[in-house]
């Protein structure tokens, strides 16, 4: 249908997007002036000619006390929080809510109910006695310590339990006359149907793993463990005396950190749509 | 292709106390198409679900091929179920949803690909193999779920309620499609319907279920001929048998006043079941006072009412019809109940008085 271009409209949308992205493009446009030039005439709107070097600097250059820890190694370890959160949250929150829905066992719904409670705690709460268990487990400094604790997710297993529900009691009956196990009901049948809702929680999940700050704070004391959320603090840290903190470089940093979700959201939500419109009716 | 027996089966819920199925015996002989039918909730589906082993038998037994099937799972039963809404897997071509309980049961590649193929022919899949179960239409879905059960060649064919998502001229041609796959496969198979239509166009043999117990068994024919209980007469036919309270007096059948010929019984109370299809309109006869008529093109039902009860006669003829008729009664052709338990009174009854009044 064709409808009539509004001029109003479209300027209440332009500058709604301008306001959204303004930020954005400050950064960008910030990280390619020298820290001097921020310091005296604050934030860019233009760009400069120092971003070539901003960027090899923050990637490559050895920093921190130990001196080799380059911006290419905390790009890493977020990647890995961020990838082994979503991964394993998917999974743990999926055989999770499989079990809610296909087996009936006993306090099966006290069960839920107690982990959707858990929505209610956030990680905050719990952090000291998370801190307490990883330790004695001598799991501080490692990548399984940064990422196991916080797997159990309540708002997967909710998500992954209503969807379930919401698959026809015949798909099961019809893989058990087929000889499907549980095993192979699972794997053949309800994963694939969760595509969807695995790009969904992903996304969420994802992002979440990737922002993280206070727990791998407490967890890591070795700087080969800092993520891109550490490090962009760091940088600003160094505020000391007459000392100038390197504002492009954390611009930089910023900007870094924004690409893996934004992709992550752009290639999921491809699946997403695909996944949607594909579905049964 | 095999014998299927069900002995004394029934069925009780956890935690209620009526059973929502009992005592069904029925003897299915190899190659026979059985049709389960009777109102929601009379426990059709519940049978059917309990021979497939989707549902636990709490009493008797169930033999496949003369193999006690009580315990073992679904797929052990060697039984394919096609299920009112196709149940076909979304994410997988028609193809793999056809292949997938071979594969699983560890078939060679070369014998699933034949027994595609075979079914692809029968049921005019082939265009269609490497689609998705989305981009095809309700009938063409239907045909994917009997392939699937198609390729498995089991002991037993159960469908339950597989028309009842299509619209009702596709319902017709499937209808016929899957009586004709029947034959031509001989494979024994035990159908659930609610539709009386489909039930006896289909059927080797009715099993009327009604409150989970067995009401009749029989022949299409048989059961539409000589109804055992007013249950079975008013469920088997359309329009629905008209049940009518009428009285034996001095060796005749009296409705409201009218003799309607001689019969053999005890004089008292009875419910007298009158079919459409066996009354017309005529010069003399019981009174009927017309109420409405639906026209139906080829023959319309009369509906009506003598003295105070409902009547429904079947008119071919194209005359106006208003205020009172007469209707012809064919002594041979009227049903007797026991007024208190409903079953079918057999009583010889002579073939005389004609319209007498």
């Amino acid at each position: 249908m064709m409808q009539k271009i509004k001029p109003f409209d479209h300027l209440i949308l332009i500058a709604g997007v301008l306001f959204l992205i303004a930020p954005v493009v400050m950064a960008l446009m910030s990280s390619t002036h020298t820290p001097t030039d921020i310091h005296s005439n604050g934030l860019y709107l233009t760009p400069g000619s120092y971003g070539g070097e901003t960027y090899r600097k923050v990637l490559t250059h050895k920093g921190g006390f130990t001196g080799d820890v380059t911006g290419l190694t905390m790009l890493m370890n977020s990647m890995i929080m961020g990838i082994g959160f979503a991964v394993g949250k998917i999974v743990l929150s999926m055989m999770a809510a499989y079990a809610l829905v296909y087996f009936r066992f006993r306090f099966a719904t006290i069960l839920f109910w107690m982990i959707f409670t858990t929505l209610l705690l956030p990680l905050e709460v719990r952090i000291m006695p998370s801190y307490q268990v990883m330790s004695t487990l001598g799991l501080l400094n490692t990548y399984t310590g940064l990422i196991v604790p916080l797997l159990a997710s309540a708002t997967g297993t909710f998500f992954f339990r209503q969807f379930f529900r919401s698959v026809p009691d015949e798909l099961l009956e019809a893989a058990r006359i087929d000889g499907a196990g549980p095993f192979k009901f699972f794997i053949d049948i309800l994963v694939p149907l969760s595509r969807t809702m695995m790009a969904a929680i992903f996304i969420i999940m994802f992002i979440y793993g990737w922002n993280q700050y206070l727990w791998p704070l407490l967890m890591t004391t070795d700087e080969t463990f800092y993520t891109l959320m550490r490090g962009i603090k760091s940088i600003l840290q160094v505020w000391i005396g007459s000392q100038i903190p390197d504002y492009n470089e954390a611009f930089a940093l910023a900007v870094l950190a924004m690409i893996p979700p934004v992709a992550v959201v752009v290639i999921f939500q491809r699946m997403f749509i695909k996944g949607l419109t594909e579905s049964d009716k | 292709m095999a014998h299927l027996s069900l002995r004394g089966v029934g069925k009780t819920y956890a935690g209620s106390t009526q059973p929502a199925v009992s005592g069904i015996d029925i003897e299915i002989e190899d190659g026979e198409f059985i049709v389960l039918v009777g109102p929601s909730g009379c426990g059709k589906s519940t049978l059917l679900r309990m021979v497939a082993g989707l549902e636990t038998i709490t009493d008797g037994e169930v033999r496949i091929g003369g193999r006690l099937v009580n315990k073992l799972d679904p797929a052990e039963r060697d039984i394919a179920m096609v299920f009112q809404n196709y149940a076909l897997y979304p994410h997988m071509t028609v193809h793999d949803n056809m292949v997938y309980g071979l594969k699983n049961r560890g078939e060679s590649k070369q014998v699933i690909e034949e027994r595609v193929a075979e079914a692809a022919r029968m049921l005019e899949l082939g265009p269609y193999l490497d689609r998705k179960p989305r981009a095809l239409s309700g009938g063409q879905r239907q045909r994917v779920a009997m392939g699937r059960a198609i390729v498995r060649q089991p002991a037993a064919f159960l469908f339950d309620e597989p028309l009842s998502n299509l619209d009702a001229k596709l319902r017709v041609s499937m209808r016929m499609e899957i009586r004709k796959l029947q034959k031509r496969l001989a494979t024994t198979s035990l159908y659930v319907t609610h539709d009386q239509l489909e039930a006896m166009t289909l059927a080797d043999r009715l099993v009327v279920l009604n409150g989970g117990r067995v009401e009749q068994i029989g022949a299409p024919l048989e059961i539409y001929r000589s109804p055992a209980s007013t249950f079975v007469a008013s469920f088997i036919g359309a329009p629905a048998m008209s049940l009518l309270d009428a009285r034996i007096e001095g060796g005749e059948i009296v409705l409201e006043g009218h003799r309607l010929g001689r019969v053999d019984h005890a004089e008292g109370p009875v419910t007298l079941g009158l079919r459409a299809e066996d009354l017309r309109i005529s010069d003399q006869g019981l009174p009927l006072v017309v109420e409405h008529v639906e026209e139906l093109g080829a023959q319309r039902i009369v509906h009506g009412m003598v003295g105070g009860q409902p009547l429904a006669v079947i008119d071919t003829s194209e005359r106006q019809l208003a205020g009172e008729v007469l209707i012809a009664v064919d002594p041979a052709r009227l049903h007797l109940f026991d007024t208190m338990s409903g079953r079918r009174i057999e009583a010889s009854r002579a073939p005389v008085l004609e319209g007498a009044v």
